[in-house]
């Protein structure tokens, strides 16, 4: 039974994960970026809601409402204003731009949130269990969190094959030239799909700091994740984003059981173990 | 035609005032030890690490095409080598430097193996897992203090040389040889053959496929390289530093942003670029470093303007504008009279 709960509550963190993997898979399935700072961004909107739920008095599921869109907004003109200028065939303009704006993010909010460490509280919900069987509880909380990862992931591919944006997006993915051609504007196709990278990010992040504390130097460990999750599911597979999260949950859970030290080493073990076995991933698919 | 009618000519005119430059530079910097007191040398040493360091990077990045973001795994594991030989070997700390850049460079060699199966941007991130692996490993050794990390018994301190003075002398003189020879090596390496086959993949990889240049052994020798330089220079920086913490030694702020921010603000691609780097950086921290975190931020944000007006950096922009070189690094071929 004990072995039972760490592979559930492993499972369930393995949401969060994909949903950290998902917008990093979205970007650059559409125009072959990293965003080195999406770490960052995933604590920026932890921060955002913290200023919403303090400010506004709403708690933090509700700030949602206004997180997400400021997060595509802020996507939206990142794109539009610095990173659309150092897409190329040169991979480093990218890389470095987005490095910067990591230490800039982290900085930053160092300098106005200190380096004290936050957390959001959600209420009643976070000590609310469900008993599945005899001896095996499951918050009601994670349960949620996996559920909207779920759906995030379901919306995702929804939007990516049933939608004109969606068909813009695969468009631009297998030939920008031509994408041009045909009358799409690839700055701001790729500016949406910042935005909406942005908005999953939003999403995660509020997830996030429900679950654990915050501070502004754990974004890069973030990234790492959504990257590892990335690599293990396979380049281009949004499905394949939450096979990798919950393999890396999964992962880092059994860990800890082990060692309490050994959680992180753990997951980057699995990781590491995937490359080198299946380098291409479980379900290696490029967009299109 | 044969080959005794035309010979290859590194040297320009200004290459050669650059040689002279380089000399004197090096005699003047020799002689401080003579005429400079203990924060001279420390300062003087902590500008020839960065100097290394980025220098080190710009091959890795600037000629090979393999974006690091993780050489603080090399910094870190130079320092916790260095430390261990010390302490549980017997090793003497300055012969510890040496024998933990040949440990790096042989466990480099899997670990390129690894993170060879990643590309471009992927390939970045990889390196900054295996810097994170190698963190928390280091946070798991209780022999070395564990998370809260170790200082260098006195007892060793001591036996290393008579007296403090000495002591400071011979970790400055360690570190100006580690960074003569590393650029050194720099410019020998990108004149051989080697170096122009870096320079052909950097421009175009598949052109230099197809021209016979074995891309991935040329990558992997460079790689073990840099790791081998990264890990000597971290294994020095950690001697002066004396204590050693898992977040310190691998911290990707001080071993990587400020060398990429270098690198980049001085001119990517070119070995005067690192070296102008930090200079800037250096009298940028003097300046600025009563605004704390603040300081990053600008440098942030002053070499992502960098990267986006000038992508090939201050040098590179004085470079292509008056044809400046201070190292003989240019190919021309010239018909012997």
């Amino acid at each position: 039974m004990e072995l039972l709960n760490i592979l559930l509550q492993g499972v369930l963190v393995g949401g969060l994960y994909a949903m950290f993997a998902a917008g990093l898979a979205l970007i650059f399935g559409v125009m072959r970026l990293i965003n080195i700072a999406h770490g960052d961004f995933i604590v920026l909107a932890a921060y955002l809601s913290l200023i919403a739920t303090e400010g506004l008095g709403l708690g933090p599921l509700t700030s949602l409402v206004i997180v997400v869109p400021l997060m595509g907004v802020v996507g939206y003109a990142l794109q539009r204003g610095l990173l659309n200028a150092t897409l190329g065939k040169d991979l480093l303009p990218s890389l470095l731009v987005t490095f910067g704006l990591s230490i800039i993010i982290q900085n930053g909010l160092l300098q106005v949130f200190t380096a004290d460490s936050h957390k959001l509280s959600a209420g009643a919900i976070e000590v609310a269990t469900i008993k599945l069987a005899e001896g095996l509880w499951v918050g009601v909380l994670p349960l949620v969190q996996f559920a909207v990862a779920v759906a995030v992931i379901a919306g995702l591919h929804l939007l990516f094959y049933r939608t004109a944006l969606g068909r813009a997006f695969r468009a631009t993915s297998d030939d920008p030239t031509v994408a041009q051609l045909m009358g799409l504007d690839n700055r701001k196709v790729f500016a949406w799909a910042m935005a909406i990278s942005m908005g999953v990010v939003a999403v995660a992040g509020v997830f996030f700091a429900i679950r654990a504390n915050f501070d502004p130097s754990i974004g890069p460990a973030r990234l790492l994740f959504g990257f590892e999750a990335v690599i293990i599911g396979g380049l281009g597979s949004l499905w394949g984003t939450l096979a990798g999260g919950i393999i890396l949950g999964v992962a880092q859970a059994i860990g800890a059981h082990i060692d309490p030290g050994w959680q992180l080493l753990a997951g980057h073990f699995a990781f590491l173990l995937l490359l080198l076995l299946r380098p291409q991933g479980l379900f290696p698919k490029v967009f299109g | 035609m044969t080959d005794a009618t035309v010979r290859v000519e590194h040297a320009t005119r200004t290459s050669r005032f650059g040689t002279v430059l380089w000399i004197v530079l090096l005699v003047v910097l020799a002689s401080v030890p003579l005429w400079g007191d203990r924060s001279d040398m420390r300062l003087l040493s902590e500008i020839f690490a960065y100097v290394a360091l980025a220098t080190l990077w710009n091959l890795l990045a600037g000629y090979a095409g393999m974006i690091s973001v993780g050489q603080q795994a090399y910094v870190g594991l130079g320092g916790y080598l260095m430390f261990g030989l010390a302490i549980y070997g017997g090793v003497h700390p300055i012969l510890a430097i040496p024998l933990a850049g040949l440990i790096a460079a042989v466990l480099s060699i899997p670990v390129a193996g690894l993170l060879f199966r990643l590309r471009g941007h992927y390939f970045a991130i990889g390196t900054w897992v295996i810097a994170e692996v190698f963190r928390l490993l280091a946070s798991q050794i209780s022999a070395l203090g564990g998370g809260s990390g170790t200082s260098l018994p006195a007892s060793i301190v001591i036996a290393m040389a008579p007296g403090r003075q000495a002591r400071e002398v011979m970790m400055y003189g360690a570190m100006l040889l580690l960074v003569a020879a590393i650029v050194g090596a720099c410019v020998l390496l990108l004149r051989s053959r080697y170096g122009l086959a870096l320079t052909a993949i950097r421009d175009n990889e598949l052109a230099a496929r197809s021209c016979g240049v074995d891309v991935a052994r040329t990558r992997l020798l460079v790689y073990v390289a840099t790791a081998c330089g990264t890990t000597m220079v971290g294994g020095l920086i950690f001697l002066q530093k004396i204590r050693i913490s898992p977040d310190t030694a691998f911290s990707v702020n001080d071993w990587t942003a400020v060398v990429i921010f270098i690198t980049v603000i001085g001119g990517i691609g070119r070995l005067e670029g690192p070296i102008l780097g930090t200079i800037i950086f250096f009298l940028f921290r003097q300046t600025l470093s009563d605004l704390g975190s603040v300081y990053l931020l600008i440098l942030g944000a002053f070499s992502i303007a960098v990267m986006l007006i000038s992508p090939r950096g201050l040098w590179g922009f004085l470079s292509d504008r008056y044809g400046l070189q201070l190292f003989s690094l240019a190919r021309r071929v010239r018909h012997r009279s």
